[in-house]
C-alpha cells in the first residue's frame, strides 16, 4: 500500500478514468499547462491532449454549462472550480440544470456531471476565499455531495463520482492537498453513500467530515487518554444524501452525540445531523446534541481571528468534557 | 425547393400555429396552467432553421419550446400532455411547459431561467467536436437573453474552441415587456457575435425561405468545420410574453409600422385593439404564414384548396392530441419518485458503472 498526499489520490483517480473511458475529460481554469492549482490534475495535459484537460476563461457559470451539457449527450465530465467561493458564479448551472434536468426530462436525460471544488478555511486567504459552501450544496435535491478527508477517499470518492450517473459534487479542502495518508494499490471504489466509523467508541459519537474528521480523531486520542472517556469518530462523508441509519446507528449506541463542523452554525450540517438524532433517536439520548463550529462572520483575515473564528481539535474536547462534566 | 419540400414546411407552419392556438384556448379553459409562452408570429424561424437540420443535430431551445419540439418531431399528443401535466406528456408530466425534452429525437429541452441555455448547447456542441461526429448544435433564445453574461461567456468559447453550434436569436424585439431600445446598447444583435469574431447576419424571420436558406447554409459551414455560425432572425409574437400578460406595452406606432404595407390597415384600425390579433396580423400580410402560402400559390406549388385541406389536415391532428391529453392518467406521487431516484440507487449506479 503506497503513501500518497491528497492531490496526488485525486490525480490517480483522474488518469484511471480518463485512460479507462476516453468520455472523461477535465476542465477548469489554470488545470491544463499550468497543472491545476494544487497540482491534482499535474501531468495529464502532456499525457492526454488539450482536448481532454480543458483549459477554460474565467467564466465559471458556462464552463460548469459546458460540462453539464456534455454530460447530458453521454461524455463524462469532471468539472474543476478553482476556489468553492467561485462557485457562487455557477449555482444557476448547478441548481438549475446539473440537478434538475435529469428529473425534469422525466428521467429521459442522464447528467453524470462532476465537480470538483476545493473549499475551506486555509492561511488568510481572506473572507472571499475562505468559505464553504456544503450547507448550500447539500440543500439541492438532485445533487450529491460528498467529501473526502483522507487521500484513501479523496481517490475513492472521484473514482465513485465519475462512473455514477447522477451529478456530483465533491467538496476538497485547501488545506488538506498536502495531507498523507495510505491508499491501497488496487483500484477501488468508495461509496458515494453512508457513514464511516474512523475510530469505534462507546461513550459519545462525534460526527465530522472533511478537516473536522482530523480535529475530531485529534481530540479523541486525548479524550481516551486525559479524561477517560472512549469517543465513536464518525467521518459523514456523504452530505447528500445523509446516512440516516448510520447517524442513528451510533447515537443510539453511545447515547450522546457531538457534531463537529468547519462551517457557520445555522443550516448547516450540525444543524442537519441534530434533526435526523431528532427524528431517529429521541428516546436514545441522554444529554442534548452539541453543535462544535465557526463563529457566525465572515472569516477575518488576521491570522488569529482567523484561527479564532473555526473550530479545533481544542474546541471538541471542551464541548465533550462540558457536556459529561468532567 | 421542391414542391413537396414547400408544402412540408407550410404544413409545420399551419400545425404550429393551430397547436399553440389550442394551447391558449387550453389555458383560458384551465386545463393547462403556469406560465404558457405562445409562438404565433415566429413559426418562419423554427420552421426554416429546422428544415435545415438534420436528424443527428442536437436542438438547445428555451421556454417558448413548443414550436420547436413539435417540427423536431416530438408527437403533437406528448406535447400537449405535458402542458396539461399528464403521465403521458413527452417528460411524464414533471417538466411542464417551458421543460420538454426527448434524448432520441436530440431535443435537449426547454428551460426556464433565460440565458442558460447557451453553456448547455456549448457543452453538446463540445461532446460532438470531440467525439468527431458530422453534428451541429442549435440554440435558439430571444433578443432578451443576450444581456447575459453567460452569452458573452459562451460565445467566446464557442468561437475560442471552434464547437460546431449554429446560434439562432429570435429577435421578437421584446424581452418580455421591455423593447429592444431600452433593454440594449446596441440592437442588431448579431454585431455582438462579430465581436468575438462569429461569422453572423440579419435575415428576416418572418420569410421562411430565406430563414430556411441562412440557415442552410450557416450548418454547411458548421459541419465543415468552420465553427460557430450566428443568425439573427427579425419576427414578432403576436401575444404577450407569455398568457399572463397582455402585451399592454406595446405602442400604437409599432402596429402602424406593421400595418404600413397593408391593404386592409384601416380594418385594423377600427378593431382598435390593444395588439394586432392574430387575425389582424394575418390580414396584414406581415405574417409568416399567410406571407408564405400566398407565395406557394403564386409559385404554382399549392393552391387554396390544399391550404385549407391542410388546414383541416392540422386541426384534426391538434383536436387529437387535446383529446388525448385530456384522456391521460396524471403522475401520481410514486410516479414522481421513480422518476427522481430512477438509476439513483448507489448500487444499481455502481453495477452499471462497473
Amino acid at each position: 500500500m503506497a503513501e500518497l498526499m491528497y492531490w496526488q489520490g485525486i490525480l490517480r483517480a483522474h488518469d484511471e478514468e480518463m485512460a479507462r473511458d476516453p468520455l472523461v475529460f477535465a476542465m477548469g481554469e489554470d488545470i491544463g499547462v499550468a497543472g491545476g492549482t494544487y497540482k491534482a490534475t499535474s501531468g495529464l495535459f502532456a499525457k492526454y491532449g488539450e482536448q481532454r484537460v480543458i483549459d477554460t476563461p474565467i467564466s465559471e457559470n458556462s464552463y460548469t454549462g459546458i460540462g453539464v451539457g456534455a454530460a447530458m449527450v453521454g461524455a463524462r465530465p469532471i468539472v474543476e472550480i478553482m476556489s468553492v467561493n467561485f462557485a457562487w458564479l455557477a449555482m444557476d448551472q448547478l441548481m438549475n440544470n446539473a440537478a434538475k434536468i435529469h428529473y425534469m426530462s422525466g428521467g429521459r436525460i442522464r447528467c453524470p456531471f462532476v465537480m470538483r471544488v476545493p473549499g475551506g478555511t486555509a492561511h488568510q486567504l481572506g473572507a472571499q476565499h475562505s468559505a464553504r459552501m456544503e450547507k448550500v450544496f447539500m440543500g439541492i435535491s438532485g445533487l450529491r455531495v460528498v467529501t473526502p478527508a483522507t487521500p484513501r477517499d479523496a481517490y475513492g470518492l472521484l473514482k465513485s463520482a465519475v462512473r455514477s450517473d447522477d451529478p456530483v459534487v465533491i467538496i476538497e479542502h485547501e488545506s488538506m492537498y498536502n495531507l498523507k495518508g495510505e491508499v491501497p494499490d488496487e483500484e477501488f471504489f468508495t461509496p458515494l453513500e453512508g457513514v464511516e466509523i474512523m475510530r469505534p467508541g462507546k461513550d459519545v459519537s462525534i460526527f465530522a467530515y472533511n478537516i473536522s474528521v482530523h480535529w475530531a480523531l485529534d481530540a479523541a486520542k486525548k479524550l481516551a487518554s486525559e479524561y477517560g472517556i472512549d469517543a465513536e469518530v464518525i467521518d459523514l462523508r456523504a452530505l447528500k444524501p445523509l446516512d440516516r441509519a448510520g447517524i442513528a446507528a451510533s447515537v443510539c449506541k453511545t447515547h450522546h452525540a457531538i457534531i463537529v463542523e468547519e462551517d457557520e452554525a445555522p443550516v448547516g450540517v450540525g444543524s442537519e445531523v441534530m434533526a435526523i438524532i431528532n427524528e431517529e433517536c429521541f428516546f436514545d439520548l441522554d444529554a442534548a446534541p452539541v453543535r462544535v463550529h465557526a463563529l457566525d462572520i465572515p472569516i477575518p483575515y488576521n491570522h488569529r481571528l482567523e484561527k479564532a473564528a473555526i473550530p479545533n481539535a481544542g474546541d471538541v474536547i471542551a464541548a465533550v468534557r462540558k457536556m459529561f462534566g468532567r | 425547393m421542391d414542391r413537396l419540400q414547400m408544402r412540408a414546411m407550410l404544413w409545420d407552419m399551419l400545425r404550429a400555429r393551430a397547436f399553440e392556438e389550442a394551447a391558449a384556448q387550453g389555458y383560458a379553459q384551465g386545463q393547462i396552467a403556469g406560465f404558457l409562452h405562445l409562438y404565433p408570429g415566429e413559426e418562419a424561424v423554427a420552421v426554416g432553421v429546422l428544415h435545415a437540420a438534420e436528424p443527428g443535430d442536437y436542438v438547445v431551445s428555451t421556454y417558448r419550446e413548443h414550436v420547436h419540439a413539435l417540427v423536431r418531431g416530438i408527437p403533437a399528443r406528448e406535447i400537449m400532455a405535458e402542458l396539461q401535466g399528464k403521465i403521458t406528456g413527452i417528460s411524464k408530466g414533471m417538466g411542464g411547459s417551458m421543460h420538454l425534452f426527448d434524448a432520441s429525437r436530440r431535443f435537449l429541452g426547454g428551460y426556464a431561467i433565460v440565458g442558460e441555455t447557451f453553456p448547455i448547447a456549448l457543452g453538446a456542441a463540445y461532446a460532438v467536436a470531440y467525439r468527431r461526429l458530422p453534428e451541429a448544435v442549435i440554440c435558439f433564445f430571444g433578443d432578451g437573453a443576450v444581456n447575459q453574461g453567460t452569452f458573452h461567456e459562451s460565445l467566446n468559447m464557442a468561437a475560442l474552441w471552434k464547437l460546431p453550434i449554429l446560434f439562432i436569436c429570435e429577435n421578437n424585439h421584446y424581452q418580455i415587456g421591455t423593447e429592444i431600445h431600452r433593454h440594449s446598447a446596441v440592437t442588431e444583435v448579431y454585431k455582438r457575435a462579430c465581436g468575438y469574431g462569429i461569422p453572423a447576419e440579419k435575415v428576416d424571420g418572418m420569410d421562411v425561405l430565406a430563414v430556411h436558406a441562412a440557415a442552410r447554409k450557416a450548418l454547411e459551414r458548421v459541419r465543415s468545420g468552420d465553427g460557430p455560425q450566428f443568425l439573427e432572425l427579425e419576427t414578432y409574437r403576436y401575444r404577450g410574453h407569455s398568457m399572463a400578460d397582455p402585451a399592454s406595452y406595446r405602442p400604437n406606432v409599432e402596429l402602424n409600422a406593421y400595418q404600413a404595407n397593408d391593404p386592409i390597415a384601416a380594418a385594423i384600425h377600427e378593431a382598435e385593439s390593444a395588439y394586432p390579433s392574430p387575425e389582424a396580423m394575418a390580414a396584414a400580410g406581415a405574417d409568416c404564414i399567410s406571407h408564405f402560402s400566398d407565395h406557394c400559390c403564386q409559385e404554382g406549388h399549392l393552391d387554396e384548396a390544399e391550404i385549407t385541406r391542410l388546414r383541416q389536415e392540422v386541426q384534426t391532428e391538434v383536436d387529437d392530441a387535446v383529446r388525448f391529453a385530456q384522456q391521460s392518467a396524471e403522475p401520481d406521487m410514486q410516479d414522481a419518485w421513480s422518476i427522481f431516484h430512477h438509476n439513483r440507487r448507489y448500487e444499481v449506479l455502481m453495477e452499471t458503472a462497473q
